[in-house]
């Protein structure tokens, strides 16, 4: 472990935990790690995990659990993870890419200075992988991305977004699970339902995934 | 049946939310003044996280198809039975065909009023719990707000329930309530990037809760709190109670709906002890945030629960043991 993390209270109930890194996707592997080892061992006080891109929250039972406490078990898994036993799963995701299903590809394609079908081509190089779920329900934040498709948000974001939505932003690519507001460039879209609440699981994804892009002939 | 003859702004189904689905990204949810719901529950028989109707602001009016045992809590909005006072934070008998209505906010201070019925509202559980996630369109009854003419099911009195109309819930026993309330808050990962001066404003300043305010967050007006530069920050995972301020400078304070994630800074974590109390805002209405120490912070929660957990009749040993870390 090359970099150090910050512990801070959010609240007497949460800590969150800041890796003080810019290698986002190392901060990210040992946060799905620990949260993989909290949820299996379930230290008590222990309420919930939400691992994002390079931190993680802890919600605990103060009464159970000190914050000193807490934080010692936090830091213990952050700084020396256990092997992340990843599910291993490839999840592919058929999007159609531009016209109405993805109105920003022209554009996104014009920052990047190549055409809308090198983007196609490097969207459905990957697969990518699910760094966190957040934002709305089952919404995954998946890469990071290679270079040559990192643009940064809209100028203005939109006020709404169709579900399945597939779209990119600050090095990421998402999909939008509801109609909802969105400032990332929408590119495509998937029929695949990423989120129902009467389903076990939920989510279609986790964090861990392996996301990969399959362009619909 | 619990029947809906009128809402008000803003009528749900809540219980204590949905914490342990934070890894599919869905939010808490559950009621906004969570104290205010488990006195209510204890009151008429209930288990602490039994569903109840979050009422906002008055303007709601119901009607039980049978008679029952019902306690009202939290603000003071005008609760009337028929033509009679509704008593608050008292085990009330309700008759068959009774109306009971909120005609808004009396007296200086609330926003939110619970209703809870011995047996709990009996929608179906969604990711574990009856809470309402307006956002995500699922929990309480269809996922959504409670339009005149819905109909609630009333769960089955619990085994060994102590029902018992006149039980009361003294104020001593209940959190300061009232209008202009200080909120103390803990300084946040981000606060150094902010400069002195937008603490120094944060807390000392009066805020007012904005127009947009909602069960997601509050925007609290006042003035803009500078960060030294603009922060780039990667998605991190956030709590009710969080005080993220965006590249506008008006700082949001995260309530019960809040997302599980967000990308703006944060100066400052609201104590879950004030919650409460933040939960009886309206827009338009003022406050102060005051800083605190960890240690303070648990003290509060430590009070809050002790308070909760206080008996009201001598019988009430069972229901205590059932209520561990229910906060």
């Amino acid at each position: 472990m090359t970099f150090t993390w910050t512990f801070t209270p959010l609240g007497e109930a949460a800590l969150l935990a800041e890796a003080v890194t810019a290698d986002h996707e190392a901060a990210n592997r040992a946060a799905l790690a620990a949260a993989a080892a909290l949820e299996a061992g379930r230290p008590p006080g222990f309420i919930a995990a939400t691992p994002a891109i390079a931190s993680l929250l802890v919600c605990f039972d103060p009464l159970v659990a000190g914050h000193a406490a807490m934080t010692a078990i936090v830091r213990a898994l952050l700084e020396d993870p256990p092997p992340l036993r990843e599910q291993g799963r490839v999840v592919t995701i058929p999007v159609t890419y531009g016209g109405e299903a993805g109105p920003d590809l022209e554009e996104v394609a014009a920052i990047l200075g190549i055409t809308p079908a090198e983007v196609v081509a490097a969207h459905t190089s990957g697969p990518f992988r699910v760094m966190m779920i957040g934002f709305a329900p089952g919404f995954p934040y998946i890469g990071p991305l290679p270079p040559r498709l990192r643009v940064p948000r809209r100028a203005t974001p939109r006020a709404t977004v169709p579900p399945g939505s597939v779209a990119l932003a600050a090095g990421l690519t998402g999909i939008y699970p509801a109609r909802l507001p969105g400032g990332w460039h929408v590119i495509g879209r998937t029929a695949l339902r990423l989120f129902d609440a009467a389903a076990e699981p939920p989510a279609l994804l986790a964090p861990g995934d392996l996301v990969q892009f399959v362009a619909d002939a | 049946m619990l029947d809906v003859l009128a809402s008000g702004p803003l009528l749900t189904v809540q219980d204590l939310g949905r914490t342990a689905a934070r890894r599919y990204g869905v939010p808490a949810s559950g009621a906004m003044d969570r104290f205010a719901l488990v006195a209510a529950n204890r009151l008429v028989g209930n288990p602490p996280d039994a569903a109840a109707l979050e009422i906002t602001a008055g303007g709601a009016e119901l009607v039980l198809s049978a008679p029952a045992l019902v306690a009202v809590t939290g603000a003071d909005l005008g609760a009337r039975c028929n033509d009679r006072h509704l008593p608050l934070w008292t085990a009330v008998r309700v008759g068959r065909g009774e109306r009971i209505r909120f005609t808004g906010r009396s007296g200086e201070w609330g926003a939110r009023a619970y209703l809870a019925v011995t047996g709990g509202i009996a929608v179906p559980i969604a990711l574990g719990s009856r809470a309402t996630d307006l956002a995500g369109g699922f929990g309480g009854l269809a996922g959504r707000a409670l339009p005149p003419g819905d109909r609630l099911p009333i769960g089955p009195p619990p085994p060994l329930a102590e029902l018992a109309p006149g039980r009361y819930w003294p104020p001593e026993l209940r959190p300061p309530y009232g209008s202009r309330p200080t909120l103390r808050l803990l300084p946040g990962p981000h606060v150094g990037g902010f400069g002195p001066e937008a603490l120094e404003l944060l807390t000392t300043r009066i805020w007012r809760v904005g127009a947009t305010s909602n069960r997601m967050g509050y925007r609290l007006e006042g003035p803009p709190l500078a960060a030294l530069r603009p922060f780039d920050l990667p998605s991190l995972g956030v709590v009710p109670g969080v005080i993220q301020v965006p590249p506008d400078g008006a700082p949001i304070l995260l309530m019960a709906d809040a997302q599980t994630t967000g990308g703006y800074p944060v100066i400052g974590t609201v104590i879950g002890a004030d919650l409460p109390l933040a939960a009886q805002l309206l827009p338009g209405d003022a406050l102060r945030l005051t800083l605190a120490t960890l240690e303070e912070a648990l003290a509060a929660h430590r009070a809050l629960v002790a308070m909760l957990n206080q008996p009201l009749d001598a019988d009430e040993g069972d229901l205590l043991a059932a209520m561990a870390g229910w906060w």
